[in-house]
């Protein structure tokens, strides 16, 4: 069959059914199982109107259920077995997490990881605070805000494609195509490097990539809350006689020190999930190793799924702190 | 603001300065890629993209026409033609020679002596005209050395090879039908999924409201990488095993808190008095939300799709686990690229072609619905 008109015919599939189980249930619910009208027309309206929410939540509840919350604790008793040739598990206690903790390459990728986690945050808030604070100030602004913010908008492998051209080395004498090296070698290095496999700072060649994309996450949300700024504040502090970056890291910074932690704490988890962009540029040899991407090798290259869970599980604990302080944070905004 | 001291601002230059420089900086590895994709393998290979935009210096080795198209004119014999038809009709010559190694002998437009004699004028344009009083000998045409300058030259040949050629390996047409396949339903399902969780969850009053809004708010961050083998046993057991259902109720799974979430907190400021005095005048729930709630939310839905969509659409990990099966047919783009990176990893001009061809439709629709993107964005995070 034509892949278009499969295509088609698959959402109209999809989607159809998701209307149709909506208007449905209301239907019955309004018309068999408590109509509105008849001898317990009060009492119906009633039952039906505790029935509703349910109804309208039926499917959220269902599939956040079966699709993270089920996961989550079928994944801690994965952790904790073995899986058996035959099929079936048996009780391993936590020899999986103690196999983990002897394979250098975990700790390689617990290493980058940490790595990845304070570079990029900071980068990628300064840069995008920075943005957004020169881009507030003049008139093509909006347009330096669209172009700085476009990395958003392309996938991490499409920007994989793209940085490795930027970090592509042709033999020494040749003429460089990719732009790093050519730099490099107008400003007078001696043979072409190839960025990617020079251990330790090719993490950091991986990271810039990530910089890039958040970049203009961060300067976006900075950028609104640096307008939101009371400008009697800067405006004293005028008077004063401050200085414009006494302005800047006296008076506004501190202002928006909520907004900062929010954008921080984002990136931080999108950080701690980072697969593509290693999986694609380097695989995770030379040393560039993260977590997400050893637990893709273990769970689909090794079939280890207990060691693959195990790892699954420490990406969870690092996310837990953020987990908790954001349930604790919506709570009080709703009282 | 920059005035109200009186003066304005010293720092003014330095910051239109630095904003370019940050401009620059941001789209010079887009760029490269993009023009990359327009040039043949073998000017890739030459030279880096960004001489691309300029015209390049090549040396000619060019011949003049045979001594037998000579004709006769006031006593004097002459060649006239021109060098650069044909191969090179708009180049531009800058200096020519008559052997290899004295390229800049004569500058273009002046006249010069061939070895065998005779007075030789060469155009920049390629136009020649060679006069000698004596017949010209030979079988072949003289040969003649230039250097010559060659404006930018750009192909949509590989475009054509990437989307139409129907090559296995290189073609990303099915890849292409693949994505959108996967990324429409997984965009419009939990939309709809979430539009009526979170009308409920902002609107109706019932017993664990407060809880279940914690729950979502909790799942925001669960990494969905717990979900992959709970999840891919799940659907291996139930029958749905690798495939397009198996995608959509993951994406679907794994996109909801965020817009449970967005969406609730734009319903929840919506105006409490509509609500209350549809209610009064009689009209039920389901017709609350159908006329005047989802109509009402057209933007934080809109920001919730774009958001769905890039997600859907750039995703990599998803599909590689839950859609694409050892037969590779149902691939999506991304994953083909990555393949592509790996057997095609120094064919410039194919990986960034099919790289753009994937990357062109989200950027699209960047540009186009930017506004709602960032209302997205800001009612998500800033709190």
């Amino acid at each position: 069959m034509n892949p278009a008109l499969q295509a088609v015919i698959t959402i109209a599939i999809g989607v159809g059914g998701c209307i149709g189980y909506f208007y449905l249930a209301n239907l019955i619910l309004d018309k068999v199982l408590c109509p509105a009208r008849g001898p317990n027309i009060g009492r119906n309206i009633n039952r039906a109107n505790m029935i509703r929410p349910w109804l309208f939540l039926f499917p959220a509840i269902f599939a956040l259920g079966l699709y993270l919350a089920y996961p989550v604790v079928e994944t801690i008793r994965l952790s904790l077995t073995h899986r058996l040739p035959g099929g079936g598990y048996e009780w391993a206690g936590l020899s999986n997490y103690r196999q983990m903790m002897h394979e250098p390459k975990f700790w390689e990728a617990m290493r980058n990881n940490m790595l990845w986690l304070i570079v990029v945050p900071a980068a990628a808030t300064a840069f995008g605070l920075l943005a957004a604070q020169l881009t507030d100030r003049i008139r093509w602004g909006s347009l330096a805000k669209s172009l700085i913010f476009m990395p958003m908008a392309i996938s991490f492998v499409g920007a994989a494609v793209i940085w490795k051209l930027v970090y592509d080395a042709r033999p020494a004498g040749s003429e460089q195509i990719g732009i790093l090296n050519a730099v490099y070698m107008a400003l007078g290095g001696d043979t072409p490097q190839q960025w990617l496999t020079v251990p330790f700072w090719n993490n950091f060649f991986l990271m810039i990539v990530l910089i890039w994309i958040q970049t203009g996450f961060a300067m976006v949300i900075l950028s609104a809350a640096l307008r939101g700024i009371p400008d009697e504040t800067v405006e004293a502090a005028i008077v004063d006689g401050a200085n414009p970056f006494q302005i800047f890291f006296r008076i506004k910074v501190p202002q928006i020190r909520n907004t900062i932690v929010v954008v921080w704490t984002t990136i931080t988890i999108l950080v701690l999930k980072i697969f593509d962009i290693v999986f694609a540029m380097t695989n995770g040899q030379w040393e560039t190793q993260v977590l997400a991407n050893y637990m893709y090798d273990k769970l689909f290259r090794a079939n280890d799924w207990g060691v693959g869970s195990a790892s699954a599980m420490v990406i969870m604990i690092l996310v837990l702190p953020i987990l908790v302080w954001n349930v604790r944070n919506a709570r009080r905004e709703m009282r | 603001m920059d005035n109200i001291a009186g003066k304005k601002s010293a720092l003014s230059w330095a910051v239109h300065l630095s904003v370019l420089v940050l401009v620059v900086l941001w789209l010079l590895p887009t760029a490269g890629l993009f023009i990359s994709s327009f040039r043949t393998a073998d000017q890739i290979a030459a030279t880096g993209w960004w001489k691309a935009l300029f015209a390049s210096e090549q040396n000619l080795a060019l011949r003049t026409g045979a001594p037998d198209s000579a004709r006769q004119a006031g006593g004097l014999y002459v060649i006239e033609g021109n060098l650069l038809e044909g191969e090179n009709p708009d180049a531009r010559i800058a200096t020519w020679g008559t052997t290899p190694r004295q390229l800049d002998e004569f500058k273009a437009g002046e006249t010069g002596t061939t070895r065998d004699g005779a007075s030789l004028t060469l155009k920049a344009d390629g136009s020649y005209r060679m006069e000698s009083p004596s017949p010209f000998e030979g079988k072949r045409g003289e040969r003649l050395f230039a250097v010559a300058k060659l404006p930018p030259k750009f192909t949509l040949a590989n475009y054509a090879r990437v989307l139409f050629s129907g090559n296995a390996t290189d073609s990303m047409a099915k890849a292409f039908f693949n994505t959108l396949t996967v990324t429409i339903p997984a965009t419009i399902i939990p939309i709809l999924i979430a539009a009526y969780a979170a009308y409920a969850l902002a609107w109706m009053n019932f017993p664990g409201r407060a809880l279940l809004i914690a729950v979502v708010v909790a799942l925001l961050v669960v990494p969905l990488q717990l979900a992959l083998i709970p999840l891919l046993k799940l659907h291996l057991a139930i029958g749905i095993g690798k495939g397009y259902l198996g995608v959509w109720l993951a994406h679907t799974g794994f996109g909801l808190p965020m817009a449970i979430y967005l969406l609730r907190n734009y319903m929840a400021g919506l105006p409490r008095d509509i609500i209350e005095n549809a209610r009064v005048d009689g009209a039920s729930e389901f017709e609350i939300f159908r006329k005047i709630i989802l109509p009402l939310s057209f933007p934080a839905l809109a920001s919730f799709a774009i958001f769905q969509f890039l997600w859907t659409w750039n995703d990599l990990l998803v599909a590689k686990v839950f859609l694409i099966d050892a037969t590779g047919k149902t691939t999506v783009m991304t994953a083909q690229i990555v393949e592509l990176m790996g057997t095609r990893g120094g064919n410039w001009e194919i990986l960034a072609t099919a790289a753009f061809v994937s990357i062109a439709v989200p950027l699209i629709v960047f540009f186009a619905m930017q506004k709602y993107l960032v209302r997205g964005l800001l009612a998500g995070s800033v709190k």
